[in-house]
């Protein structure tokens, strides 16, 4: 298929209203007369509020409200209510409520002011007193009380195949160890913030951080008990969220619940200190089990996972498919577990139970084939899956092998010593590691629509939403490439409850979702074009069908003798000076979930580890991708870069500290929380390679916003191992585990 | 934060006056520690006094053959300063080891050295801290403690004090030099910075009414065998777990002086004075290099996630003095 927009690195469309600080995020929409919430968090991780005294904190002139469990209106009754399209199994927190506190740092209580630094200060202010419960926020100490949900928001665990005891049992070769990361905070560069603005006639227009307005819309009219005409969500700009805006944040609903009793706009606005006050990547420890036969045949496998949630809710994340989909292996049993914890539920954070899954999997892999002495690659050809075993279904594509070939090539792993402590270069010991992984390639139910004007102009729009992903580029790209229009005549646009539907953007499945319905509404453009170019007076297309003729630099004509056609606004001219109107919902095809979809990575790195002070530079990174067809090389690369720093992070930076004392996560600002800098990030590459696929979706397209992340860390730990000769199993790596 | 009154002061003088006039007020340097804290409620002053306008912002030579660093020079102009990069190569990387270059164009050198520690639970005004609030508990002896203190340690904190800048300063012997309602006055360096004691709240020896006018420093720099080497969670914009600035005047193999200072370890930059003079006149080699980084150590306690600390700090200290010696490349 000849292209002219798609597979191009084209800029970012808005990348000029993000530099000049055009662009608009939720906490800076401007509007007369905004007041300004603060909240207040709980010192204490569990019991209940016996006073709370606002008196102090309301003598302060420019305070106009405290509002407390004592003086907020009455709430919708049902629990239901509060339960948001991304709510997990379990019972939703609801800001304000009583007087339990169910975890540290809980919102207990909104200053409200004319200024944000008078709300803060009113907010330290308010005097608590508490009655404490003990509370428990040891993981480690209550894995033995770990219980199998009622119901898995992710997916049940796959039933086991095989023998896998017996297998394991009597596998020659074995190995079982136990993998460890902390709770992670996504942190995004944009703090999250609600602007909710009190129109004349008691309606919202809100300005939210959320990766999906529609959540937020549903969130407030059912907690509010509003009807859906009376509440418009905007939200064209998100900057970054990383799963921490799936679901609203209490930001949100202490901001409307403000507005609506102050008959006001009003704004909340969370500090990086408070960014750690809600959802995490859940702490889990996973138990391996492998077996496999002197040849390395993979024989047995057995993965328990252990996962952290609240007490509120059943948080789980899928930690355990990706063994059946990476490796072949006919004796498999698999179990996800939770502990609940005095702790405020956790959220989808960035290639969410696949970073985790991941890491622990592909480290006791290569731990697998150390013990076999085989070459981590041989060992994976060896065990290659053709199909996912999971739900016994082929693969739409897979050219991880491909991923293999050329990753290894480009890294030089041909000239690898595979003994640990082999390389070196003075004080530093040299390791070079490599993982793979995978990532689901979902397409979900959209709407779109197109709307093209007798200048030739179209607009496109869907209530999706860009997340620093390059939705607005991508999306403008799929259209001007269908109608064959140029960019600069597209507009794209998203963020906005009163657009067509669309789900959130999350699950790196949005190019895949939208973008089809995108393609969809202008494929219907385009037949009613062609119609219209047909009647153009001497019309050279008169007898021609559409598949005979190509959209291209704004013309319609003929495939075979492109110097004969009518132009787009030529055709227009006949549609007696109106815009062609179409909106449609796509569906994902029949016959696709006969197949199991997938992007797949294969990650290779070296490392520099110092010998005596255990200090760890990641200074080469080869990521090889299979992600279908690349709409945009250049946004593409963006995705897959971030997510290997990301995953240079996960390896070796993040850890959010509990205070177990406290009940308390301590190190809550980011000289604290550690994520890299630009001195930890030196070589970083990324091939992607060719990939066809017709079933994933009509556009051939895999989502890349998670696939980057996966197999990054578990490359780095077994990079270390290489070097070292030491393996920790605990994330991160820092260098006192390496003394 | 808590509404504050503001002053600019235009000399000395004036500056004292202003800070002595109300118990609850304080210098307002370039502000990149005292704000946040101001904005936490760590920090809760009355009245501010801006001391930024003072001509306190030279570089100049001392009557002895060394330099006087103003307390307003910011710590990017110091490190980038000729005579310091020459005379006091130590010195300019114990700063560029410290924080971003934004910051460093901000921070003054009065205010490097004032710098409050960086101990989780300092910084979060729902915990129990000494320091923060005297009495309330120390959240960090059984609490997370992995940045903490090894030497010089207390019941009552274990805090570090988180400068780069200070550790250098103090492997120069710096002077600190201060004024304040009974006039002039020189701290030595190793007397600037306190222990906790069950005093952890009170940091430094400067009294409440005096200003850091200047830093001098002596005529021995150390320039041919130098080195700062900092230890930390990532490669930049991060505090130091364990720092050294070491530094050793040979005359050939052998030792005439050694300088080591610890950072990342104690509640002040940490000096043994006799564990140095192990050194002199010996030859520079590993093994007596050893030995001087097990004396650093007599005595160090570990509080569990900080245990780690007393092997990294000997470590460091030998590989600090190896490459002082050599003069090869950094790390
Ligand atoms: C994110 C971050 C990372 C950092 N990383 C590092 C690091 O790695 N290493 C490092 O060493 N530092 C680091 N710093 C700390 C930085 O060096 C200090 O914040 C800075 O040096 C303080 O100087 P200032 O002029 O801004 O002081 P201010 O914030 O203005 O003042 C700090 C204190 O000093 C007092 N003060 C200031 N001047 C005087 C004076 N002349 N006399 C008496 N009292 C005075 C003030 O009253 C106040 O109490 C970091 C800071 C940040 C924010
Ligand atoms: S170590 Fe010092 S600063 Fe930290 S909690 Fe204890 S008293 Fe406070």
């Amino acid at each position: 298929m000849k292209t002219n927009e798609i597979g191009k690195p084209t800029n970012r469309v808005d990348g000029r209203h993000k530099v000049t600080g055009e662009a608009k995020y939720a906490g800076e929409f401007n509007v007369p007369n905004l007041a300004y919430g603060f909240a207040v968090n709980s010192a204490i991780a569990k019991g209940k509020i016996k006073k709370i005294d606002t008196s102090k904190a309301l003598q302060v002139e420019g305070v106009l409200e405290v509002f407390t469990h004592e003086n907020r209106p009455g709430y919708v009754w049902f629990d239901k209510n509060y339960k948001d399209m991304d709510a997990p199994p379990g019972s939703p927190f609801r800001p304000l409520y009583d007087n339990e506190v169910k975890f540290s740092m809980q919102p207990i209580a909104l200053a409200v002011a004319e200024t944000f630094e008078l709300a803060r200060y009113a907010a330290s202010l308010v005097e608590v007193e508490y009655e404490t419960s003990p509370h428990d926020t040891d993981f480690e100490a209550n894995i033995e009380r770990a219980y199998v949900p009622e119901e898995y928001n992710s997916g049940e665990p796959p039933k086991p195949w095989g023998q896998p005891d017996e297998a394991l049992a009597n596998a020659p070769v074995q190995i079982e160890e136990e993998y460890t990361h902390s709770s992670q905070h996504h942190n995004p560069m944009e703090m999250h913030a609600s602007t909710v603005v009190y129109e004349a006639d008691g309606k919202l227009t809100v300005y939210d951080k959320i990766q999906g307005v529609m959540n937020t819309h549903q969130y407030i009219t059912h907690a509010f008990g509003m009807q859906p005409e009376e509440v418009q969500v905007i939200s064209p700009f998100v900057g970054g969220a990383f799963g921490s805006g799936l679901r609203p944040q209490y930001q949100l609903f202490l901001a409307v619940l403000a507005a609506r009793e102050l008959k006001r706009s009003v704004r909340v606005t969370l500090t990086r200190q408070q960014m750690f006050s809600f959802g995490h990547r859940p702490k889990t420890m996973q138990r391996f089990a492998l077996g496999a036969s002197k040849e390395g045949k993979l024989e047995a496998l057995q993965q328990d996972v252990f996962a952290e949630t609240s007490r509120f809710e059943d948080y789980s994340e899928d930690v355990v498919i990706w063994a059946g989909v990476l490796y072949k292996c006919e004796n498999v049993k698999l179990s996800h577990k939770l502990v609940d914890l005095d702790v405020y539920t956790p959220l989808d954070m960035r290639a969410p139970g696949g970073t985790t899954g991941t890491f622990a999997l592909e480290c006791s892999m290569d731990e697998l084939a150390h013990k076999l002495g085989m070459d981590p690659i041989e060992f994976r050809l060896k065990n290659y899956s053709e199909k996912d075993q999971n739900e016994d279904k082929p693969f739409s594509s897979k050219e991880l092998r491909e991923c293999y070939r050329q990753g290894a090539e480009k890294f030089g792993w041909k000239k690898r010593n595979p003994a640990p402590r082999s390389m070196r270069e003075g004080h530093n010991l040299i390791g070079w590691g490599m993982a793979h992984g995978a990532w689901e390639a979902n397409q979900a139910q959209a709407s779109a629509k197109a709307v093209l004007t007798s200048d030739g102009k179209l607009t496109v729009s869907s209530a999706t939403a860009d997340i620093g992903t390059g939705t607005y580029t991508v999306m403008t790209q799929i259209a001007a490439e269908t109608l064959g229009l140029q960019l600069d005549d597209v507009t794209f646009k998203l963020g906005d409850s009163s657009l067509p539907d669309a789900p959130l953007e999350g699950g790196s499945k949005t190019v895949s979702t939208v973008g089809t319905a995108v393609k969809s509404a202008c494929d219907k453009v385009r037949e009613r074009l062609f119609e219209l170019a047909q009647q153009v007076e001497g019309s050279p297309l008169a007898e021609a069908s559409l598949e005979d003729v190509v959209f291209e630099g704004g013309q319609i004509s003929l495939r075979k003798e492109p110097s004969k056609g009518v132009s787009i606004t030529a055709a227009m001219s006949h549609n007696q000076g109106k815009a062609i109107e179409e909106e449609v919902s796509s569906k994902p095809a029949d016959g696709q979930s006969d197949y199991a979809r997938y992007a797949h990575s294969a990650t290779f790195v070296e490392v520099k580890v110092d010998e005596d002070l255990g200090t760890i530079r990641v200074t080469r990174v080869v990521s090889a991708i299979a992600g279908g067809r690349i709409i945009n090389p250049k946004t593409a690369k963006s995705q897959i870069l971030g997510g290997v720093v990301w995953g240079i992070g996960v390896a070796m930076e993040e850890d959010t500290v509990m205070d177990n004392n406290l009940g308390r996560f301590m190190n809550h600002d980011l000289d604290k929380y550690h994520i890299p800098v630009n001195a930890d990030v030196h070589e970083v590459e990324v091939i992607f390679v060719e990939e066809k696929d017709e079933i994933v979706n009509p556009l051939g397209a895999k989502g890349l916003g998670e696939i980057g992340i996966v197999s990054v860390a578990p490359a780095i730990a077994n990079a270390v191992f290489h070097a070292t000769g030491k393996r920790v199993r605990e994330l991160p790596i820092t260098l006192d585990k390496l003394l | 934060m808590r509404s504050f009154t503001y002053t600019r002061a235009n000399d000395v003088a004036n500056a004292v006056d202003e800070v002595s006039a109300e118990k609850e007020s304080k210098f307002i340097a370039g502000g990149t520690n005292l704000l946040d804290l101001m904005k936490i409620q760590v920090e809760r002053p009355s009245h501010l006094v801006d001391i930024t306008r003072l001509a306190l912002d030279t570089i100049e030579e001392t009557a002895e053959g060394g330099l006087r660093l103003g307390a307003l020079v910011t710590n990017a102009d110091t490190a980038y300063h000729e005579q310091v990069e020459k005379r006091y190569p130590l010195l300019s990387h114990a700063i560029l080891a410290g924080a971003t270059a934004q910051l460093r164009n901000m921070a003054t050198d009065g205010g490097n050295l004032m710098q409050r520690t960086r101990c989780y639970y300092f910084y979060d005004t729902d915990t129990p801290c000494n320091k923060r609030e005297p009495g309330s508990g120390c959240s960090a002896i059984n609490g997370y403690n992995r940045d903490l203190a090894i030497l010089g340690t207390s019941e009552h904190c274990i805090a570090t004090h988180p400068s780069d800048m200070a550790v250098a300063l103090a492997a120069l012997e710096a002077n600190v030099r201060v004024t304040g309602k009974a006039g002039e006055r020189v701290i030595p360096f190793s007397e600037f910075h306190r222990l906790p004691g069950d005093t952890p709240h009170i940091d430094t020896n400067l009294k409440p009414d005096e200003i850091i006018t200047a830093i001098d420093l002596p005529a021995k720099g150390f320039a041919d065998h130098y080195t700062y080497l900092k230890l930390r969670d990532r490669a930049s914009y991060a505090f130091a777990l364990v720092s050294v600035a070491a530094a050793l005047d040979l005359d050939g193999d052998t030792v005439k002086e050694a300088r080591v200072a610890l950072g990342g370890v104690a509640h002040k930059p940490w000096r043994i004075p006799e564990a140095e003079a192990l050194l002199k006149g010996k030859p520079a080699t590993r093994e007596n290099f050893q030995k001087v980084a097990e004396a650093y150590v007599q005595g160090a306690k570990g509080y569990g996630h900080n245990d780690f600390k007393i092997e990294l700090a000997k470590r460091a200290i030998v590989r600090a003095l190896l490459q002082a010696k050599e003069m090869e490349a950094k790390l």
